[in-house]
């Protein structure tokens, strides 16, 4: 029964992995690794891992899986191409990984331990139960513990600074607007519609007069430029 | 089942990862074989435990669980960040760094 639970969850999660990397939008492939998790869950239940199961069900599948989907919907899951274009890293990656494969399995299974080739230690009532995990995480295991909250606190910040939106780098349409000197009530009517963007650094009447629609230069140089030469040319 | 099989998947899944990381393009597409590796990390891990009869690794697979939430939270947060500037989301395209 076990090993027919077994090969249903191996296949599973090995599909789920081909399905990541084959896919080629970006929703389906984040799908797939979900239900790569799912079935890796269930191998980690054959393993008697039960907290463990549980918490990638819950944290992994679930709430790491759900962010996933929002920056996918964000950035838009468009249709990538499977490989590089012009490179031979489409037939040479798959020989590469079978490498890495081969070399995995000669590595762990010719170890020459005696366990790899058992099922395991005689099982324990209550192993790998939550009450067993939290008791050595607060007791064996106290310290990594602590440094594990530590670095969720310093990931959730720096995810906050990266993603934010920053007003120094990114050109800002409307505070270039705003540092144009004007002078006293001249509206914000008409820079909201679009009209007179920096007209108004002088106090002459006449000049606030300018026709509208002079919107397609950048306001900076109708402030400054503008200005000088009807200055001379009305005078 | 033996404990040998589990650790034959496990290094099915990281291969498949490698694989992932070293052709896709995409950013995201690689974070999520970033995961695919770390899991089967996981998987062995556990597996170890269990061979062992001692819950250890099964501690060492839950902080590999939180770490890989960290990573998620920061690589997102660059991917994001990325396609804010209008920079290609294309790890071959963002190579002002190279010299």
């Amino acid at each position: 029964m076990s090993a027919v639970l077994f090969f249903i969850a191996a296949i599973g999660a090995l599909a789920g992995a081909i399905g990541v990397v084959v896919i080629r939008n970006p929703f389906y492939s984040v799908l797939a690794l979900v239900s790569h998790l799912i079935a890796l869950a269930a191998l980690f239940l054959l393993l008697r891992a039960e907290f463990v199961a549980a918490a990638q069900v819950i944290v992994y599948a679930g709430a790491v899986m759900v962010l996933y989907v929002f920056v996918v919907a964000y950035i838009g899951g468009a249709d990538t191409p499977l490989h590089r274009p012009g490179s031979s890293l489409k037939f040479l990656a798959p020989l590469f990984g079978l490498a890495v494969a081969i070399e995995l399995c000669i590595a762990m299974l010719g170890t020459g331990l005696k366990g790899v080739s058992g099922k395991g230690a005689p099982y324990i009532n209550g192993f790998g139960t939550p009450r067993h995990i939290g008791t050595l995480f607060l007791t064996t295991y106290l310290l990594p513990f602590e440094i594990a909250s530590l670095l969720l606190l310093v990931a959730a910040i720096g995810a906050v600074v990266l993603a934010r939106r920053r007003r120094g780098l990114e050109p800002d349409l409307t505070f270039e607007a705003l540092h144009v000197p004007r002078s006293v009530f001249t509206g914000t009517m008409a820079e909201a519609a679009g009209f007179r963007a920096g007209a108004g650094t002088t106090t002459d009447a006449h000049e606030q007069t300018e026709p509208i629609g002079s919107q397609t230069s950048p306001p900076a140089g109708v402030g400054s430029s503008g200005s000088g030469e009807k200055g001379e040319g009305g005078w | 089942m033996a404990i040998g099989w589990y650790l034959t998947v496990s290094a099915l899944i990281f291969c498949i990862g490698v694989v992932g990381v070293i052709t896709r393009p995409n950013p995201l597409v690689i974070l999520l074989c970033l995961e695919l590796m770390l899991n089967a990390a996981n998987l062995a891990l556990v597996a170890f435990a269990r061979m062992w009869g001692s819950e250890d690794g099964q501690i060492f697979a839950l902080i590999v669980m939180v770490v890989a939430a960290c990573e998620v939270t920061v690589g997102l947060g660059l991917i994001v960040a990325i396609y804010r500037r209008q920079l290609p989301v294309n790890v071959d395209d963002l190579n002002e760094l190279s010299g």
